[in-house]
C-alpha cells in the first residue's frame, strides 16, 4: 500500500465518553452499514456513474461467495447492506441473494434504474419485510433525466414507482444526485416523490468514476450550493442525504446526521469483485483495503488493513484544522478532494467558505488529477446513450451512408 | 416519517431491551438496531449497555440504575438517555415486574 496519507503523530488513545462523532473517527469493530455493488453490468450508461458502470466483470463473486459475504456480515453484526452496481437487478441471482441477506438479519437497501421492477416484482418488494428500494432519478423532469441518465430512462424509473406505489410498496425512496441541472427542482422532486407516496433522498456528487469527466459541468455553483443549504434545512427532517452533504455545514449551522467522512470508519465498499475499498466513491487502488476472498474474508480487511487504521486516525494537521469551520465540516469529502488532485488535509473542492475554488485554482498546470483504473463502461454505442456530452459520434456503416460518392474513382 | 411515538418513560417501572433489537458491542459502548422500525441508535458508554441488558432482571429501571453502580451524580444523565431509548422503542415496558 503506497503512502495515502500526509503523515500523522502516532494515534492517540481512543477517548472515553464523549461526542459519538469523535468515537467514529477511530473507527467501529464493523461498519454501521456498507455499500456492496453486486454487478459491474448495467443497462444505462449514467454519464456521472461513480463506479464507471457499464459491462460485467468475470471476476464477480458467484452466488456461493456473496452467501458466504452475508453470512459473514451476520456474524458481524452489520444490520444492512446498501446494495448497488452496475444495475444489482440485472444479476440473476439477485431475487435469491435479497432473500438470503433478509434471512440472515442483513437488511437490503438496494438502488435500481427500475429497469426489472415489473408488477410482478413490485407486488413481491412489496411483500417482503427488511427491504428497501430506491429508485435513481436525476431530473424531475425527462429533458433533465435523460440527458445525464439516457433517453428513456425517466419513462423507466416513472414505470417503476407506478408500480411499487400500486403494489402498496410503503417507504420506497426516489433517489436524486444533486446536479448544476437539477438543483433548481428540488421543490418538483419532493412532489413527483410525495405523488408516489415515496420519499425524497438527495446526495452529493462525486467526481467519481465517469464522474469526474463531467464534474466541472455539473458540480452545483456556490449559489446552488447555499440555495440547497437553506432548502435542507427547511425540509431535511422529511428527506434523506446519506448525510452526504456534511460540507455545507460550514454555511452556519450543522445538518442533521453525521458530518464526518465515514470511509474507512463507519462504512466502505464491497465492489462485484469482492475489492474491499474505503467508500463506494473510492474506487481506486490508493483506497483498496483487500479483498473478501482473501484469508480472514472481510472481517479481516475491515479490522486489520493498514489502510483502513491509517483512516482511523483524527486528522490534526493541514491547511482545514486550521479553519474556523473546520468542526463543522472536517475538511469534506476524501473523495471529491482525491478525484480533483486537491490534497487530502485540505480543502474539498466544493468548500463552502471558498477555499476549495482557490485550491482548484492552484493546482499546478501539469498536474493530471488521479483516475481509476478501473472501468467497465460500454465500449460501443447503448441505447438511449445520454446526450450530455454531445451526441457519440458513430462511425458510417458503410461509405456510402456518408455521400453516396463517397470513395468511388470519378476519373 | 414520524414514528409512532414510544411509551413515556417512567423509571420506577419494570422494563425491558426490544425483542427486535440488537446490541452490537463496540469499543465506546454499543450500537443498537431495531429490525422491526429499522431505527439506529448508540450506547455511548459500557455502563450504560450494562443496564439495558440487565434492565429485565429488575423490578424498575432506577433499581437496575442502582444495582449497575452508577453514581448519583450521573443518574439524571442514564434517565434521559433510556428515555431516548424508551421514545425509539428500543426498550419496552414490562407487564410484570
Amino acid at each position: 500500500m503506497t503512502a495515502l496519507l500526509p503523515p500523522r503523530p502516532p494515534a492517540p488513545e481512543r477517548p472515553v465518553g464523549g461526542r459519538l462523532i469523535d468515537q467514529f473517527e477511530y473507527g467501529l469493530d464493523a461498519p454501521i452499514c456498507l455499500t456492496w455493488e453486486l454487478t459491474y453490468a448495467c443497462n444505462l450508461a449514467c454519464a456521472h456513474c461513480l463506479s464507471s458502470s457499464g459491462r460485467r466483470d468475470p471476476r464477480e463473486l458467484s452466488t456461493a461467495e456473496a452467501e458466504a459475504v452475508i453470512d459473514e456480515l451476520q456474524r458481524m453484526q452489520v444490520f444492512y447492506v446498501n446494495v448497488g452496481g452496475g444495475e444489482p437487478t440485472v444479476r440473476p441471482d439477485f431475487w435469491h441473494l435479497l432473500d438470503y441477506a433478509i434471512g440472515h438479519d442483513v437488511g437490503v437497501k438496494f438502488s435500481t434504474n427500475g429497469i426489472k421492477l415489473d408488477k410482478a416484482r413490485a407486488a413481491q418488494l412489496a411483500r417482503t419485510d427488511y427491504v428497501d428500494v430506491q429508485i435513481s432519478l436525476d431530473g424531475a423532469t425527462a429533458e433533465v433525466n435523460d440527458r445525464v441518465r439516457g433517453t428513456g430512462s425517466y419513462a423507466t424509473a416513472i414505470r417503476a414507482l407506478e408500480n411499487l406505489a400500486e403494489a402498496g410498496m410503503k417507504d420506497f425512496k426516489v433517489s436524486v444526485v444533486v446536479t448544476r441541472e437539477n438543483a433548481g427542482q428540488l421543490d418538483e422532486f419532493k412532489a413527483l416523490t410525495d405523488s408516489f407516496g415515496a420519499q425524497l433522498r438527495i446526495t452529493r456528487l462525486r467526481p467519481s468514476g465517469r464522474g469526474a469527466d463531467v464534474w466541472d459541468q455539473l458540480h452545483p455553483t456556490m449559489a446552488q450550493q447555499k440555495d440547497l443549504y437553506s432548502w435542507l434545512l427547511a425540509n431535511g427532517e422529511k428527506v434523506l442525504t446519506g448525510d452526504s452533504f456534511f460540507h455545507l455545514s460550514a454555511f452556519g449551522e450543522a445538518l442533521p446526521g453525521l458530518n464526518l467522512c465515514g470511509a474507512g470508519r463507519v462504512v466502505c465498499l464491497i465492489d462485484p469483485v469482492g475489492d474491499v475499498y474505503a467508500c463506494p466513491f473510492a474506487i481506486h487502488e490508493n483506497f483498496l483495503a483487500g479483498n473478501v476472498r482473501d484469508e480472514g474474508g472481510f472481517q479481516r480487511v475491515w479490522q486489520s488493513s493498514e489502510l483502513f487504521a491509517d483512516l482511523r486516525n483524527p486528522q490534526t494537521g493541514g491547511a482545514c484544522t486550521k479553519c474556523a469551520h473546520f468542526d463543522a465540516c472536517r475538511g469534506g469529502c476524501m473523495a471529491a478532494k482525491f478525484f480533483t488532485g486537491l490534497p487530502l488535509d485540505g480543502p474539498d473542492p466544493e468548500c463552502v467558505q471558498g477555499y476549495g475554488e482557490t485550491a482548484l485554482a492552484a493546482r499546478d498546470l501539469e498536474l493530471v488529477a488521479p483516475r481509476s483504473s478501473v472501468d467497465h463502461s460500454h465500449t460501443g454505442p447503448v441505447r438511449g446513450q445520454p446526450t450530455l456530452l454531445g451526441m457519440p459520434a458513430l462511425p458510417p456503416a458503410k461509405i456510402c451512408d456518408e455521400s453516396p460518392l463517397a470513395g468511388l474513382d470519378l476519373r | 416519517m414520524t414514528a409512532p411515538a414510544g411509551v413515556a418513560f417512567d423509571a420506577d417501572l419494570p422494563w425491558r431491551r426490544a425483542g427486535s433489537v440488537a446490541l452490537r458491542p463496540e469499543p465506546f459502548g454499543a450500537l443498537v438496531y431495531h429490525f422491526g422500525n429499522r431505527k439506529l441508535s448508540f450506547l455511548k458508554s459500557k455502563t450504560l449497555v450494562a443496564v439495558v441488558e440487565a434492565l429485565a432482571e429488575h423490578p424498575s429501571a432506577a433499581a437496575t440504575l442502582t444495582a449497575c453502580g452508577v453514581p448519583d451524580a450521573q443518574r439524571g444523565a442514564y434517565v434521559k438517555a433510556l428515555a431516548d431509548l424508551a421514545r425509539s422503542q428500543m426498550i419496552e415496558r414490562r407487564e410484570t415486574p
